[in-house]
């Protein structure tokens, strides 16, 4: 009888390059400030270039906004405010809303690939995240325009008026989409100012504004550093601010803003704890933990930085992570297969590169894989430490990196009392089998968002938003209106 | 004390809870890898070299089983480049055919035994069932479990069963057929690859091919993560079967994917991993031709068999 000659070595089979192509479209050279419907150049003639952090190369020149355009910007959404959508019917302006969406949608490829471009993240969140939640968004919220009486019964719903609004640089079209959209479906004016390092979907937005015939003024984006942004907030003809950033940041305009009457809202920074109990799908939970804190680099207010994990299984999780790991894939945003892609910027590089060095003079033991990253461009690879103490700074710091911080516990009252001993409250997760751990855990912990056996979803009809330093009001779902209403 | 409650004392049947929607999840996202060119080609070769070859017709005949042992020595005419595919597949009284048509080839045979595909038979019958296959000249042997036991919550008969038919096979490796579309959750096909690799199995295998659903990804993803966690505690590498409704070139790529991420690439050779199927090859050839070519072919320049 012939015995086996079946080969018994493993292949080295592997996946070749499949980068997406960007030549179904054309940036342009330059880009002005969008004010009153038309792009015009900053009243300085002064620009900054928006590079790609993947290869360092420059995009786009755009426009460098001073005071003078702020105050441009504000008035032109004043003149909308008055003379045209303040007085416009839900049921109109939900209906430019529904066209927006639809262009998002039409635009999908464009702005997944200018996405991963100008920020860094991999083409395969940008396409299958940011920009479908993006025209969700605007769906959910065109809904809306019309039926806001419903959602505050037994009152009477009016806009605000002209909002500020200054969104970052790690979801850069889909925090236009959250902040736009409420606003707009609400009868409010808008003037935005996207992140220095990623403006340019907020700009292409700004033509979708044109092509969906949003009157002029409605909308207005204003690019520019940090200035431009406390500029906008300074502005006495705002009756709205909401920001999304960090919290230093949040702290300095609740500080300018104080002992006026401009409304404000703040989303800021995290420090959620990932929880896994000894009872959890361990597998499932390991993906978790992945999405958690390698989603989008880790440049996610929400991520699940800190790892929490029960004793009994804290071996074989972090051995599993290990692995998992091993097989994400860093490199070129474009490519289809890319999991992490580029560090937004030099700056935010650099940041967690201290972070990784800080860690490790405090005497945390850091694993990272082993991939290869490209020569040119910002990267860092996927990393956790272990050996962690709740007083370390990686434990008590936002990172906003790929960076997990792993500790261990042993009962759920250990959990909890370390998932809340943090200055931020923006989110959590916990992954258990059992129904009533659950509850029981998400009411123990003081945060935002709570996910159980999942993390970093999103949907329009779910508010989000954070306590403590985590910022307060709320975006999404109809507590997500409440913020641009006026009710009497 | 009866033979299964031996059996049973020696399982070690921790529980090992299964998330559905977090396999599904990870199943959408290892589908979004993107094979193109040269690994698609790559792959298809490698994945067409894991084919156990099938068929398990009441109607097969000699001349049917000797027509596709000719098809599993040459895929496709005028193609040199093609590897020759792992087994072929065929019930008992068709082992010495397809041993006597595959002779000084490396193509394994194996056989379905133990009372294919219902397993509705006394353990003595699908004792006597497998040494005849083996005594055929078959090199591996896939058993069916008991379901009607597994379900009934008398895991150590269904135990018991794989340790003696394994004591049967002999020299022949073997498989233990899951028939996952009938143990209803994710969480017994956890629990049955667990008995399944602890009793003794070589490989454990989706499904007959008989009941829909088959060869889900879902279901092979946490056989596989069985499997993965069974190494890790044993250092005993066990190998995967996905059988039956595995509709097409790239669900059987993505089946090669789901291998590489969640075992690695030792588990991507023949002797760890096969492709239970009967129709799949020529959609595969069907893509490597138009790899070659640029251009799609009929299907009727493949032959079925």
């Amino acid at each position: 009888m012939t015995e086996s000659k079946i080969s018994s070595k493993g292949s080295d089979w592997g996946y070749a390059p499949a980068p997406e192509s960007a030549d179904h479209f054309k940036l342009k050279e330059q880009y002005g400030l969008f004010l009153g419907g038309k792009f015009v150049p900053a009243g300085s003639g002064k620009r900054f270039a928006t590079i790609n952090p993947a290869n360092e190369k420059t995009l786009a020149q755009v426009a460098d906004a001073g005071e003078k355009d702020v105050d441009r910007a504000v008035k032109a959404a004043r003149l909308a405010y008055d003379k045209v959508w303040r007085k416009m019917s839900g049921r109109e302006r939900g209906k430019y809303l529904y066209r927006i969406a639809r262009i998002i949608q039409e635009r999908a490829r464009e702005l997944a690939v200018v996405e991963s471009m100008d920020g860094g993240k991999p083409i395969r969140e940008s396409r299958d995240v940011d920009i479908p939640l993006a025209a969700a968004h605007f769906f959910y919220h065109a809904g809306w325009a019309d039926k806001l009486g419903y959602a505050f019964p037994g009152k009477s719903v009016g806009p605000i008026g002209v909002a500020g609004q200054i969104i970052p640089w790690n979801f850069p079209l889909l925090m236009v989409a959250w902040k736009v959209a409420p606003a707009l479906a609400c009868g409010n004016t808008v003037v935005l100012k996207p992140a220095e390092t990623t403006p340019l979907t907020a700009l292409l937005f700004s033509e979708i504004c044109q092509e969906a015939g949003l009157p002029d003024g409605v909308f207005n984006c204003i690019t520019g550093a940090g200035s431009t942004g406390a500029a906008l907030v300074r502005h006495p003809g705002l009756d709205k601010v909401a920001f999304t950033g960090s919290t230093d940041v949040g702290k300095a305009i609740q500080k300018s803003l104080a002992g006026k009457a401009t409304k404000l809202t703040l989303e800021l920074g995290g420090k959620a704890a990932n929880i896994i109990f000894e009872d959890a799908a361990i597998d499932q939970a390991v993906e978790g933990i992945i999405n958690g804190i390698f989603f989008n680099q880790g440049h996610v207010c929400c991520a699940g930085s800190r790892l929490l994990v029960q004793e009994s299984v804290e071996e074989e999780v972090v051995e599993k992570l290990k692995a998992r790991m091993e097989h994400l894939i860093v490199g070129d945003p474009l490519d289809k297969n890319t999991d992490i892609g580029a560090i937004n910027s030099k700056a935010q590089c650099e940041r967690i590169q201290d972070y990784l060095k800080v860690g490790q003079e405090e005497g945390a033991e850091l694993f990272q894989t082993k991939c290869a990253v490209p020569d040119k461009g910002y990267w860092i690879r996927p990393s956790f430490f272990t050996k962690v103490a709740q007083s370390h700074r990686i434990v008590q710091e936002e990172i906003f990196g790929p960076v997990l911080a792993i500790q261990s516990f042993r009962t759920l009252n250990e959990a909890l009392e370390k998932a809340n001993n943090t200055p931020y409250g923006l989110s959590g997760g916990v992954w258990t089998d059992k129904g009533a751990k659950i509850f029981k855990v998400t009411r123990g912990i003081k945060a935002g968002v709570i996910w159980a056996n999942t993390f970093n979803k999103f949907d329009p009809a779910s508010p989000f938003g954070g306590y403590k330093e985590s910022g307060y009001g709320r975006e999404g779902g109809r507590h997500g209106l409440r913020p641009y209403v006026e009710l009497s | 004390m009866s033979p299964s409650t031996v059996t049973l004392n020696k399982l070690n049947l921790q529980a090992h809870p299964v998330d559905e929607v977090g396999i599904r999840e990870r199943v959408a996202r290892l589908a979004t890898r993107s094979i193109k060119k040269a690994s698609k080609v790559e792959g298809l070769k490698l994945a067409l070299s894991m084919v156990d070859l099938t068929t398990l017709e009441g109607a097969d005949t000699p001349g049917k089983v000797r027509q596709l042992c000719t098809k599993a020595i040459h895929l496709h005419s005028g193609r040199k480049d093609l590897p020759m595919v792992a087994a072929v597949c065929v019930y008992p009284t068709m082992v010495r055919i397809a041993r006597k048509a595959l002779e000084g080839t490396p193509i394994q045979v194996a056989a379905v035994a133990t009372a294919f595909p219902s397993g509705m038979n006394p353990l003595a019958v699908k004792l006597e069932d497998t040494r005849y296959a083996v005594a055929e000249g078959a090199h591996e042997i896939d058993m069916v479990i008991s379901r009607g036991d597994f379900l009934r919550g008398d895991y150590g008969r269904v135990a018991d069963e794989i340790v003696q038919v394994k004591e049967a096979c002999g020299k022949a490796h073997l498989k233990v057929i899951l028939e996952t579309g009938e143990l209803g959750t994710l969480d017994r096909v956890r629990l049955a690859s667990d008995i399944a690799m602890q009793s003794g199995a070589d490989f454990i295998k989706t499904s007959t091919g008989k009941i829909q659903p088959a060869a889900t990804p879902e279901v092979v993803l946490v056989m596989l993560l069985a499997i993965s966690d069974f190494y890790r505690k044993t250092g005993k590498k066990i190998g995967m079967k996905p059988a039956g409704g595995i509709a097409n070139a790239k669900a059987a790529l993505n089946l090669l994917i789901m291998v590489r991420e969640v075992l690695g690439p030792a588990w991507l050779t023949p002797s760890l991993f096969r492709i239970g199927a009967s129709k799949l090859p020529n959609d595969m050839l069907m893509q490597l031709e138009k790899e070659r070519t640029g251009v799609y072919q009929g299907p009727d320049y493949y032959s079925n068999d």
